[in-house]
């Protein structure tokens, strides 16, 4: 077990800073990344390996769905959901 | 019976007394011999890349291959004063080859052992091989598609991408839009099948489907009203990326059934896998009916997955999937489907397409 949990918030601004890094726009958590043509579909598959590796999650089939990934806030939901160590805001 | 060797994908020269004749800061004079130039030209035009490993001055060198008319063969040139071996390794490198598929020609029995101690999978031939090469087996690829004779100026044009890629400083959309991308989908003939035949010879990552079309299944489905195949090139303003992709599919009342869906690893960073399907989708769309996608997960296609999730593709079943008899027999291959719904024209490139709402005439 992990010392600190990962919450939402946590993952959120972890998340809201790589996108701003790597999109070199300001991304809020918020923002629908693929609604406003930040990111190219290869970019989407960096996104998946980085959520897998960063919390060491597998993310598959159903999963995948864009809707999962739009944001930094629904990404720290879906993390928090597949990880065991996340403390899921409605456990 | 032994196997055909693999093909070598680049050869790399020697200079002095090797690709000419002399030294060229011993010698007043070197000079190219028209055979040798003869083989340079001809591997050239058989999609072999070429390029030079040589212990020389660099702006001297370079300017006599210049003099001599040779230069623009050669890519990424290694001329200085180190090892040879490290030279070959670079040169693998920048273009992204597998060490065992380079060749070395060098008339310095040292270089060579040099090269085979550090990279024993390289090829290594001597001064006396040179106008023998062209009859080799390694260096005799069985077809020489429109592509493989471009395929230099290919590489020349990537290496323009990767210099402006690497100064651009913005949202990868808006480098993608600088680039002037045009995407042209067409019915494929012969002709055409001949193109992508380097991207359905071989699984690559981009095979969606993880399986392998024969060349003349494909051909024998060019006549076929029930299915569409397509074949997908793209240009930028650097020039063209030739052939990079390919579509098989097959026309149901309800479904259209994507059979094979292959695109060149090269034009990965342009989202073609994602332009493709969306195209697709809205055509099927306009057409009223649902879109099914053969996909088998491998160790190597998790874009593809990717792709096709992202653009809404689920594994829920659906009425119109009972008609669809795969191709391929095994219980490994998942059915997508996705109910299809009009969608816009990408925002990165410009496209050229048949209407597939209208069957081809014959």
């Amino acid at each position: 077990m992990k010392t600190s949990p990962l919450t939402a918030e946590a993952i959120e601004s972890a998340m809201t800073a790589y996108l701003t890094e790597r999109t070199k726009t300001e991304v809020k958590p918020d923002d629908d990344i693929f609604a406003s043509g930040l990111v190219s579909s290869m970019f989407a598959m960096e996104l998946v390996v980085h959520l897998e590796s960063t919390y060491d999650i597998a993310i598959i089939g159903p999963e995948l769905k864009i809707d999962n990934f739009r944001t930094a806030k629904v990404m720290a939901a879906l993390v928090l959901r597949l990880s065991e160590d996340g403390v899921a805001s409605d456990a | 019976m032994s196997e055909k060797p693999p093909l070598v994908k680049c050869l790399v020269w020697d200079l002095d007394n090797t690709l000419w004749q002399g030294t060229l800061l011993e010698d007043s004079e070197v000079r190219l011999s028209e055979e040798v130039r003869a083989v340079i030209v001809e591997l050239d035009s058989r999609g072999i890349l070429q390029s030079v490993a040589s212990k020389n001055d660099h702006d001297l060198a370079w300017k006599r291959l210049e003099e001599l008319g040779v230069a623009e063969y050669f890519l990424v040139p290694q001329i200085g004063w180190g090892r040879k071996s490290d030279s070959v390794i670079a040169i693998a490198k920048e273009l992204q080859f597998a060490l065992s598929t380079i060749a070395f020609v060098d008339d310095t029995p040292a270089e060579r052992a040099e090269v085979t101690y550090h990279a024993p999978e390289v090829r290594c031939y001597t001064h006396e091989d040179v106008l023998s090469l062209v009859d080799r087996p390694e260096f005799s690829p069985a077809v020489v598609t429109a592509d493989a004779r471009r395929r230099r100026e290919m590489y020349q044009a990537n290496a323009l991408r990767t210099v402006a890629k690497d100064s651009f400083n913005g949202p990868d959309e808006e480098f993608l839009r600088s680039l002037d991308l045009v995407m042209a989908i067409k019915r494929a003939d012969e002709d055409d099948l001949s193109r992508v035949e380097e991207l359905t010879l071989r699984t690559s990552q981009m095979n969606a489907t993880g399986v392998h079309y024969p060349d003349q299944v494909l051909r024998g489905l060019l006549a076929d009203p029930g299915h569409e195949v397509l074949t997908v090139t793209l240009t930028d303003k650097f020039g063209p990326h030739g052939a990079v992709g390919v579509l098989l599919l097959e026309r149901h009342p309800d479904v259209w059934h994507l059979k094979l869906l292959a695109t060149s690893c090269r034009v990965v960073t342009y989202g073609a896998g994602t332009v493709l399907l969306n195209w697709l989708v809205d055509q099927a769309a306009q057409a009223g009916v649902h879109l099914a996608a053969d996909f088998r997960p491998t160790d190597r296609n998790r874009m593809m997955e990717i792709a096709y999730r992202f653009a809404g593709f689920t594994q829920d079943p659906c009425d119109c999937l009972s008609g669809i008899k795969s191709f391929i027999d095994g219980g490994d291959i998942q059915c997508l489907h996705l109910v299809t719904a009009r969608r816009e024209g990408p925002a990165t490139m410009r496209l050229v397409s048949p209407d597939l709402t209208v069957a081809a005439s014959i």
